[in-house]
């Protein structure tokens, strides 16, 4: 139905012949952006009235002196469904560890928190299919799972800034919503969501599109191909500054997998790009010592690098 | 009246400081708006930022944040 309709704009409408670089391209662009939005706008609602019911503090109160294992698990798990934003990591880390959760499934939290999030599996489920945004979520998971075993492993607790155990913290009572409230707060989410994202998913369907068109294989395939073996390591260096923007991202990185980039490099690329960025860090430095932090970073990024590694061998 | 508007200094919490003003302005009330960065004050209320805090009492945390109305009912509710 869809590509009728781009078909109809490229060829009839707009004229172009079929076969022509530009006719693949426009076709390409108005059958991914309308997908895209639909996909978006009706998940991004959905995931917002569902997020509602797991307020942070909730979280907490499950997570709370719960086991290394257990408490890792089901930190990651509830990281995909609680909202957070960087902006809020602070005082979430500190309402986290003043009431017991353990410093390792705190960071099983915080790294699958902004990692596995509905974003990133719209864009890779619209564009790539839903068993690769399943694969996604599920290495997601598992990645902040041992990440955060490991961290509670190496019993660094002390290189958590000292103010932090010593903070005062209040009752912290939750505001009770209606499910009308929440209707109307998924609306209005989505709406800010999408008035945010529209531009990155515009511009990046369109490079993608160009990409799509005009970009020869033998360049792709010289670069992020599988003959290459440091694409894994430099597709997570470049996903790091990339923070926020899987948005833009997902669908250039769609056109280049059409071109011969591996799919392994490809959820390397995503998982840096969502799961490890600056700004982030420059918060946690807010609570973690530089020690912690390195540590933290280096750990998730080795995984992630197994992770790309992995999947050039066996997809 | 006290109004509290809690954030770390984010988008959010610059949006939820307009409404707030706005809701007062609205209301016709007395009331000093004041924004609180300090992690240790936030701490004392919530989590989750931006916060909401009504003569000492929390009205709102986290996103998302309430429509402007909203505001105007929970900043009321108090008056």
């Amino acid at each position: 139905m869809l590509q009728e309709f781009a078909d109809y704009i490229t060829y009839s409408v707009v004229g172009l012949e079929r076969g022509d670089a530009l006719a693949n391209a426009l076709s390409f662009f108005i059958y991914d952006t309308i997908k895209i939005f639909m996909l978006l706008t009706t998940i991004i609602f959905a995931v917002a009235v569902i997020r509602s019911y797991f307020s942070p503090e909730k979280t907490r109160r499950i997570l709370s002196h719960k086991k290394e294992f257990i408490g890792n698990i089901l930190a990651a798990l509830l990281g995909i469904v609680t909202p957070f934003c960087s902006c809020s990591a602070v005082p979430l880390f500190i309402g986290f560890v003043e009431s017991g959760v353990p410093l390792g499934v705190t960071f099983s939290f915080l790294i699958s928190s902004p990692m596995v999030n509905e974003i990133a599996l719209v864009m890779l489920w619209g564009l790539f299919g839903w068993e690769i945004a399943l694969i996604y979520a599920g290495t997601g998971v598992l990645l902040a799972i041992i990440s955060g075993i490991v961290i509670g492993r190496l019993k660094m607790e002390k290189y958590v800034q000292d103010y932090v155990w010593q903070m005062e913290i209040g009752s912290m009572e939750e505001t009770g919503l209606t499910f009308r409230d929440r209707l109307v707060y998924a609306r209005d989410y989505t709406k800010d969501l999408l008035k945010k994202l529209w531009p990155y998913v515009v511009v990046g369907i369109g490079v993608g599109a160009f990409i799509h068109g005009y970009v020869p294989v033998d360049f792709v395939m010289k670069y992020a191909g599988p003959d290459n073996s440091f694409a894994v390591i430099v597709a997570v260096l470049i996903g790091v500054p990339l923070y926020s923007n899987a948005a833009g991202i997902i669908p250039i990185v769609q056109a280049l997998v059409g071109k011969g980039m591996v799919m392994g490099t490809v959820l390397a690329f995503m998982m840096a790009t969502t799961g490890l960025s600056f700004p982030e860090a420059v918060i946690l430095k807010n609570v973690l010592k530089m020690r912690l932090l390195i540590t933290f970073f280096g750990i998730v990024a080795v995984g992630i690098i197994i992770v790309g590694y992995l999947f050039n061998a066996i997809l | 009246m006290e109004i509290k508007v809690l954030g770390p200094g984010c988008a959010n919490c610059t949006k939820m400081k307009e409404m707030a003003e706005q809701a007062v302005k609205d209301l016709g009330i007395e009331a000093k708006i004041e924004k609180i960065s300090d992690i240790k004050e936030i701490m004392k209320y919530t989590m989750s930022t931006p916060g909401l805090v009504v003569n000492g009492k929390l009205k709102h945390s986290g996103k998302p944040l309430p429509s402007p109305e909203k505001v105007k009912e929970l900043i009321g509710s108090e008056a």
